[in-house]
């Protein structure tokens, strides 16, 4: 009898949803499409001069980088629960937990990390050092996770609910406030020479405890909105 | 905002009230009569429902 | 002679409690209110720095107190309904949260008029008025959720999660949010530097225990109302003098 794990588990829930993701590589590229006509909006408005652009460029990017990422968020648990899938993970034996932490991983995946991949692209059109450039990268990778796992609870709140994607970001958006000020404060630091280890050990430490809470905190929730 | 600012040096007492104090004791008003009105509209509300099923229970179909 | 605190948890008995109690905090925080605004007003002297227009923090900080207050016992309110499940601890944070909203609002409005005769604009990115205003979208969030959920039950532990998540997040955000300031060296709400005088803090006292009293009665109050409407098809609603008429 094969012993299936929690990792087999994970695993295989993470599987399932990239499985499901790419069969709507649609949904995946308009989030992409979101975060570059977000970020280039902000010139449009602001006006093209290099030196104010520079500097605006970290907020921009990351203010982006959020926005986009509440837009992905309500297709997190919505097929499954359409579909009766989300009940019957929840009858099963296995800790939902584990599967709620699967999907999130998943979910970065095909939401967090493309945006990680575009992020200096763009940051190229705001004129950001190398430098800036790797700092931002890194804020990103830890920030878009935590994005990713703070949004999963508020996905699972709003589960079904008519308000929907527009609520759901009212909720989520002041719980994200300090990744957004570490992510986009690390960059400011190294653009002005200064140490950029407190604000990305911020940010993993957030990370950190993220991972720990929210799986279980999420399927909490979604007892409450399945019950 | 130029008049504003020198009106408002000249007269800081009447800044202070009207600018906070009038508007802190609107906001009290308002959330007092939010309340008041709630409770009539909830006891409405009730009354309405019981009489209802009373008359269900006249009739019979309850 | 122990108190039989349950007794108070059922919303039949808490209603009656809750209705004695209104007139009394009621007449208090009017009684609290003209004597701190006597004081305020009429005997603490004239600052140093900021002349007449520091007298906008007798309401400006106790608004934000209570603010703050006012989530933690929301919050604390809406984890008794989720562990206990007791019906009324979900009514109360829910009674609680437009008052919390409300005195968030008076907090920002106030500051941002005491920020116009020391900065010059109208509002300046400080730390305490920014953390006030993500508290306000915090209650502004829970409102929304309670009111979006059909499902009374669902609402109030949807939203009481939420409650949850928020005040934890509190001190993260608060946290960051000066950090944010410091390192932009944004701007700071001081007062005159030296200590208060004796009598600020007296008046500063009395509105504070005004606003608590005045939430109090708002609260109470708004639970009333709250309980009239989810227990409306029970005999003890039907019994009460106020539904007879």
């Amino acid at each position: 009898m094969k012993k299936s794990t929690l990792l087999d588990l994970l695993l295989l829930v993470i599987r399932r949803d990239l499985v499901l993701a790419m069969r709507r590589r649609a949904d995946v590229l308009t989030t992409l499409i979101f975060f570059v006509m977000v970020v280039s909006l902000f010139p449009l408005g602001v006006g093209p001069e290099m030196d104010m652009l520079r500097k605006m460029a970290p907020g921009v990017l990351w203010v982006a980088a959020l926005l986009s990422s509440m837009l992905s968020l309500g297709r997190l648990f919505s097929a499954d629960y359409l579909d009766g899938t989300l009940e019957q993970m929840m009858l099963a034996p296995h800790s939902l937990s584990m599967l709620v932490l699967g999907k999130m991983v998943a979910h970065w995946a095909v939401s967090g990390l493309p945006l990680v991949l575009m992020a200096p692209v763009l940051g190229l059109q705001f004129d950001m050092s190398a430098q800036a450039l790797g700092v931002l990268i890194v804020g990103l990778l830890l920030g878009t996770p935590i994005l990713s796992m703070i949004g999963a609870i508020g996905a699972a709140l709003t589960l079904g609910l008519r308000g929907g994607g527009v609520l759901l970001s009212l909720l989520v958006l002041p719980l994200c406030i300090p990744v957004l000020i570490f992510g986009a404060g690390a960059v400011d630091a190294v653009t002005s020479g200064l140490s950029v280890v407190s604000h990305l050990s911020l940010l993993g430490a957030l990370m950190m405890v993220a991972l720990v809470f929210t799986p279980w905190v999420t399927a909490q929730a979604l007892r409450i909105s399945m019950e | 905002m130029s008049s504003l600012d020198i009106w408002m040096r000249e007269n800081p007492l009447a800044y202070v009230w009207l600018g906070s104090y009038a508007v802190a004791l609107l906001v009290f008003a308002v959330e007092i009569a939010m309340v008041r009105h709630k409770r009539k509209i909830t006891l409405q509300q009730v009354r309405l429902m019981q009489e209802a099923e009373k008359d269900q229970e006249d009739e019979g179909t309850a | 002679m122990a108190i039989n605190w349950f007794k108070y948890s059922a919303p039949t008995t808490f209603y009656g409690l809750a209705g004695k109690m209104v007139p009394w905090f009621a007449a208090t925080a009017a009684v609290l209110l003209a004597a701190g605004l006597y004081l305020g007003f009429f005997v603490a002297p004239v600052d140093a720095q900021q002349g007449e227009f520091y007298r906008i923090i007798f309401i400006h900080v106790p608004t934000s107190i209570l603010s703050m207050f006012l989530y933690l016992v929301m919050a604390g309110y809406a984890a008794l309904g989720l562990i206990f499940n007791t019906r009324l601890s979900a009514m109360m944070a829910t009674a609680v949260a437009p008052t919390g909203a409300l005195f968030a609002f008076i907090s920002l409005w106030t500051g941002a008029l005491w920020g116009k005769p020391m900065w010059g604009a109208w509002w300046v990115w400080d730390a305490r008025l920014t953390s006030e205003l993500i508290l306000l979208f915090l209650y502004l969030g829970f409102i929304a959720l309670h009111a979006s959920i059909d499902d009374p039950r669902r609402a109030d532990k949807a939203a009481a999660l939420l409650a949850i998540v928020g005040s934890v997040n509190v001190p993260i955000i608060y946290f960051s949010v000066k950090w944010w300031n410091t390192l932009h060296q944004g701007s700071t709400f001081k007062f005159s530097g030296t200590s208060m005088h004796i009598v600020m803090q007296q008046a500063l006292l009395l509105m504070l225990l005004a606003c608590w009293a005045y939430a109090f009665a708002v609260v109470l109050s708004r639970v009333r109302s709250i309980i009239l409407e989810r227990e409306r098809h029970t005999t003890w609603i039907a019994e009460l003098p106020e539904v007879r008429q």
